[in-house]
C-alpha cells in the first residue's frame, strides 16, 4: 500500500520519565561534563561526534545516520520558565502548554479539532497505548486510543465472530443518539459511536500492511510499527502519538546499564519507522517529534541522575532542515538553575513552528500565546 | 422479597460501597435499609482483613513497594473489605486531598496517608484536617516543609483553603482573600517533616511530622477576621466554623454519593443542583460538631439520595472493583490482580497518582473514546467468563426458573443480577431481540451459559451501565 493522504502528518513520540540530555547529546569536549559526571558518563572515545563539542550517545548510530543525511533537527536546551521537576506536572505542562495553571485541554487535541472541526474523520488523531494522554484529550474531540492494533475494537472478548457481530449491531443501535436524553448521555452515545467507527476502520490496517522492515520487540518499537501501519493504510490520520511506558527514562539508578538499552531501542524504533515509510514512498508528508518532560540533574548521584530541566527534543523528516537549533545550555555552575541546565528555547516555540509551518494552523490559541519560532521547516 | 427493596439496596451498596452480588443484596434488604446504613456507618464493628496472612502471599506488598504494587494492594482492599463505606470514604478523601506518587520522599508514604483516612475519615472534619496538616506525604507534596519563618511558601496555605476546606467562594462571594492565604501560610510555618535516617547510604525511610518552634512565625496574624498569634491548629479551628466549610464538604459529599455536580472551580458562582439537600447536610455539619459520619447518616437516609439512581457516571475504580466483586474473582491474593488494577489506570484513574492537586475531574469527563473502549471491553470480558463464580451463580439462578426462558425474562433476570439496572425501552428491545436471535432458550442446554453471558455483555456495553 502506498496510497497515503498527502496532507501533512505529525508523529509524536513521548520519552516518558525525563531523558538525560547530557548523556544523549554529549558535550564530550567540555571538562565540566566529566567533573559533574564522575559515575554516569559517556567516555569521549565512544561518542558519535556531531562536531568538535558534542556527539550522540554510542547507541544512537541509526539516528546519527539520519542526522548526517540532513533530516534531523536537534532542538537544544528546550524548556520553559520556572520548570517543574515533578514528572506529572512537567508532562502536563508539555501536554497542555499551561505552565502556570492546570490546563485541561491537550495541544494535540486542539490541533485535531482545528484539522477536523466537523469531526468528519474519527481517526484524525490516533494514540497508541492504553488510555489517552492529556496531550490528545479535549472534551468532545474524538481521538482513537489503541492498546493493540491487531486486536483493537469494541467487545473484542467475544470469541465467536457471528455472536460478536450481533452484539456490535446492538451496540451501534443503543449508542445512536436518542431524543431527550440530555447532554451527558448524548455525549456518551456519540463517544461510543466514534469509538466503534474508529475501531472498524483501524482493524483493517494490519492486514493491508507489507514491509521488509523488522521492528524491535520493545513497546515503542511495536507501537511505531502500528503507527506506520496506520499511516500507510491511508485513513487520513494526521496526528499519531505514542509514549515509552512506565516512565522508562527516569534513570535515578543504574543509568549506565539502562540508559544505553533505552536509546538502543528508541533509536532503532525511530529509524525503523522512518525507513519503513520511506520504503513505501510515504515519508514526504511526515514529521516526527520526540520529546521528554525534562532533562536530568547536571551532577550525577553516583549511579544515576535526578530530575532536572532543560532537555533536548528531536525532529525528523524529509522536509526537516537538519542541524542544531538553540544553544547547548552552559554547564558552568553560575549559569545553572538550581543545579540544572537552563533552557534557552521555549517548547511552545517548537510547537508553534510545527503547528504553523508544518500543519498549517494558527498556533497562538493552541499554545496559549506567541513564541519565537525555529526555522527547521 | 420486594424487588424495589432489592433495587434500593443495590443503589445503596453501589454508592456506599463497591456494589454487591444479588444474594448479599437480598440478605441486606431482609435486614432492612436503615439497619444496613448503620452497619456501613460503623466499620469498626466489622473485622479488618487479615493483612498478615495476605502478605505471606504478597511479600512485595511489605517492602518499599512501587506505585503499581500499592495500587494493587489498595484494589485488593476495596474488593475484599468488610468495611465498604470506610474504603469508599478513603477513596473520597484521596480524591479530595490528593497527593501524587510523582512527588514523594518515600514510596510508601501515601500508604500511611490512606491509614490516616481510614482512622479519621468518618469522624470530625476538624480532626481530619489536622491529620492532613500533619500528614508527611501532604506536607512534602504541598511544600509546607519549604515554608519558613520570614520566607513563606504559600502552596499548602492556598490549597488548604481553595481545594481542601472552603473553596474559592459560594453564593457569588469569595470565601477568603489573598491575605488570608498568606496569613494561613505564616501560621503553618514550622509544620514540617523529619526523616530519621539520612537518605544515603541506606535508602529512604518514612518521614514523620515534626513541629519546629524555632521556625514558626510567632507574630500576630489576621485570618478570616480573627487576630492573634495564630498557629496552624487555630487556622483549622477558624476554617471549620465557616459556613463555607459546611457548604464545601456538603457539596463534595453530594457530588460523590448522590449526583454529579459541576467541578469545584465553578462552585463560587454555580449554585448547588439541589439546594435543599445541601442545606440538610450543612445543618447536620454544624449540629453534629463537624461529624462526617452524622452527615453520611442524613445523606443515605434521605429521599434525595434514594431517588438519585443512575445519576452518576461511575469512576474507573468503581467500575473495576464493582465488576470484580460481581464476578466473584480475587477473593484471595492470587496472581493476576496487577493486570486488573492497571485497567483502572487505563480508564483514566491512576490511583495514588492523580493528574494534579485538584484530583480527578469526575462525571462525564471520565469518558473519552479511549477510556470508553477500555471500560466496555474490561467489563464485557469479565461478565463474559462463565467460569467465574459470580457469573456461574447468575447462570444457575436463572436456570432455576424452569426449563425454558422467554427472551425478555432472560434480559430482566440479567438486569437484576447486575444490580437492578434500568435501561431505556429502546435499548431493552434491542437486547431482547439479540437474546431471541438464537432460538429457544433452554436452561438445560449447553448453549445456555453463552446465551446468558451474551446478554450480560450487551448490558454492560450500554451507556446506562456507565452510570451508578
Amino acid at each position: 500500500m502506498t496510497s497515503t493522504n498527502k496532507d501533512s502528518v505529525l508523529v509524536v513520540l513521548q520519552l516518558s520519565g525525563g531523558n538525560d540530555a547530557l548523556n544523549t547529546v554529549v558535550p564530550y569536549s567540555n571538562p565540566l561534563y566529566y567533573d559533574n559526571r564522575p559515575g554516569v558518563r559517556v567516555p569521549e572515545d565512544q561518542v558519535l561526534q556531531i562536531n568538535d563539542e558534542i556527539g550522540f550517545h554510542p547507541t544512537m548510530a541509526p539516528l546519527k545516520k539520519i542526522y548526517d543525511e540532513g533530516n534531523m533537527a536537534i532542538i537544544q536546551g528546550v524548556g520553559y520558565p520556572s520548570p517543574s521537576r515533578s514528572h506529572f506536572r512537567a508532562m502536563d505542562i508539555w501536554h497542555t502548554c499551561e505552565p502556570d495553571k492546570v490546563g485541561d485541554e491537550g495541544w494535540l487535541g486542539r490541533l485535531v479539532r482545528d484539522l477536523d472541526p466537523q469531526k468528519e474523520n474519527v481517526l484524525t488523531g490516533v494514540n497508541f497505548g492504553r488510555g489517552l494522554p492529556r496531550a490528545m484529550a479535549v472534551m468532545g474531540v474524538p481521538v482513537a486510543s489503541v492498546g493493540n492494533l491487531e486486536t483493537y475494537g469494541v467487545l473484542t472478548g467475544i470469541a465467536d465472530q457471528d455472536q460478536r457481530a450481533r452484539a456490535l449491531d446492538v451496540f451501534s443501535k443503543v449508542y445512536s443518539p436518542m431524543i431527550g436524553q440530555g447532554p451527558t448521555v448524548d455525549y456518551l452515545a456519540q463517544t461510543g459511536l466514534d469509538a466503534l467507527a474508529g475501531a472498524d476502520v483501524l482493524s483493517k490496517a494490519p492486514e493491508m500492511y507489507r514491509s521488509t522492515v523488522e521492528y524491535g520487540g520493545d513497546t515503542v518499537g511495536q507501537y511505531m510499527r502500528n503507527i506506520a501501519q496506520t499511516h500507510l493504510a491511508g485513513f487520513g490520520t494526521r496526528v499519531l502519538y505514542t509514549a515509552s511506558p512506565y516512565n522508562a527514562f527516569d534513570t535515578h539508578a543504574g543509568q549506565q546499564g539502562n540508559h544505553p538499552v533505552l536509546w538502543t531501542d528508541t533509536s532503532r524504533a525511530l529509524a525503523n519507522f522512518y525507513d519503513d515509510i520511506k520504503e513505501h514512498n510515504a515519508s514526504e508528508n511526515v514529521m516526527i517529534l520526540a520529546f521528554t518532560e525534562f532533562g536530568r540533574r547536571v551532577h550525577d548521584n553516583g549511579s544515576g541522575t535526578d530530575h532536572g530541566s532543560g532537555g533536548h527534543a528531536f525532529v525528523i523528516g524529509d522536509r526537516v532542515k537538519g542541524g542544531l537549533y538553540g544553544e547547548y545550555p552552559s554547564l558552568e555552575e553560575s549559569k545553572l538553575l538550581e543545579g540544572d541546565l537552563h533552557f534557552n528555547n521555549d517548547f511552545r516555540g517548537l510547537y508553534s513552528t510545527i503547528l504553523e509551518k508544518w500543519m498549517g494552523v494558527d498556533a497562538k490559541p493552541i499554545v496559549n500565546g506567541s513564541f519565537e519560532q525555529l526555522d527547521f521547516v | 422479597m420486594a424487588k424495589e427493596d432489592v433495587a434500593l439496596m443495590a443503589h445503596l451498596m453501589r454508592r456506599a460501597g463497591f456494589g454487591a452480588q444479588l444474594e448479599e443484596l437480598e440478605a441486606r434488604a431482609a435486614k432492612g435499609y436503615e439497619a444496613t446504613v448503620e452497619e456501613l456507618l460503623h466499620p469498626e464493628d466489622q473485622p479488618a482483613l487479615e493483612h498478615d496472612v495476605i502478605k505471606r502471599y504478597r511479600t512485595d506488598w511489605m517492602i518499599q513497594a512501587g506505585l503499581e504494587q500499592q495500587q494493587e494492594e489498595w484494589t485488593y482492599e476495596m474488593i475484599n473489605t468488610n468495611r465498604p463505606l470506610l474504603e469508599k470514604m478513603t477513596l473520597f478523601w484521596h480524591g479530595l486531598f490528593p497527593t501524587g506518587h510523582a512527588k514523594l520522599e518515600f514510596p510508601r508514604q501515601q500508604y500511611t496517608e490512606l491509614r490516616m483516612y481510614r482512622e479519621l475519615g468518618m469522624g470530625s472534619f476538624r480532626e481530619l484536617l489536622l491529620g492532613l496538616a500533619k500528614d508527611p506525604a501532604m506536607v512534602y507534596y504541598l511544600d509546607n516543609c519549604m515554608s519558613h519563618k520570614g520566607a513563606i511558601n504559600e502552596n499548602w496555605g492556598r490549597e488548604l483553603l481553595e481545594l481542601f476546606s472552603l473553596g474559592v467562594g459560594m453564593d457569588g462571594q469569595f470565601n477568603y482573600s489573598e491575605d488570608d492565604v498568606k496569613e494561613a501560610a505564616r501560621a503553618f510555618t514550622g509544620w514540617t517533616v523529619a526523616n530519621a535516617v539520612p537518605r544515603y547510604p541506606y535508602g529512604r525511610y518514612q518521614s514523620r511530622f515534626v513541629y519546629d518552634p524555632t521556625d514558626h512565625d510567632d507574630g500576630d496574624k489576621t485570618f478570616l477576621g480573627e487576630t492573634g498569634n495564630l498557629n496552624g491548629e487555630d487556622i483549622i479551628d477558624i476554617i471549620v466554623k465557616q459556613p463555607g466549610a459546611a457548604r464545601f464538604i456538603s457539596r463534595h459529599l453530594y457530588n460523590y454519593f448522590v449526583a454529579d455536580e459541576p467541578h469545584v472551580p465553578a462552585w463560587k458562582d454555580t449554585p448547588p443542583k439541589d439546594p435543599e439537600a445541601i442545606k440538610m447536610l450543612e445543618d447536620e455539619y454544624f449540629r453534629s460538631n463537624y461529624d462526617i459520619r452524622s452527615m453520611l447518616r442524613v445523606l443515605f437516609n434521605s429521599d434525595f439520595f434514594k431517588n438519585a439512581r443512575f445519576a452518576k457516571v461511575k469512576s474507573p475504580a468503581e467500575t473495576v472493583v464493582g465488576t470484580i466483586k460481581l464476578v466473584g474473582d480475587f477473593t484471595f491474593p492470587k496472581p493476576g490482580l496487577d493486570a486488573v488494577t492497571m485497567t483502572i489506570r487505563y480508564m483514566g484513574q491512576d490511583l495514588l497518582n492523580p493528574p494534579t492537586v485538584e484530583g480527578w475531574h469526575t462525571g462525564r469527563e471520565w469518558i473519552d473514546s479511549g477510556t470508553l473502549v477500555e471500560r466496555i471491553n474490561f467489563t464485557a470480558d469479565q461478565v463474559g467468563n462463565a467460569d467465574l463464580p459470580g457469573i456461574k451463580a447468575i447462570i444457575q439462578r436463572l436456570a432455576a426458573n424452569g426449563g425454558s426462558l422467554a427472551p425478555d425474562a432472560l434480559v430482566n433476570g440479567c438486569l437484576e443480577s447486575l444490580g437492578s439496572y434500568e435501561i431505556a425501552d429502546e435499548t431493552r428491545e434491542q437486547i431482547v431481540q439479540l437474546a431471541a436471535s438464537e432460538g429457544e432458550i433452554r436452561t438445560d442446554s449447553e448453549k445456555f451459559p453463552g446465551q446468558v453471558t451474551t446478554v450480560l455483555q450487551s448490558i454492560v456495553a450500554t451507556t446506562e451501565y456507565l452510570f451508578a
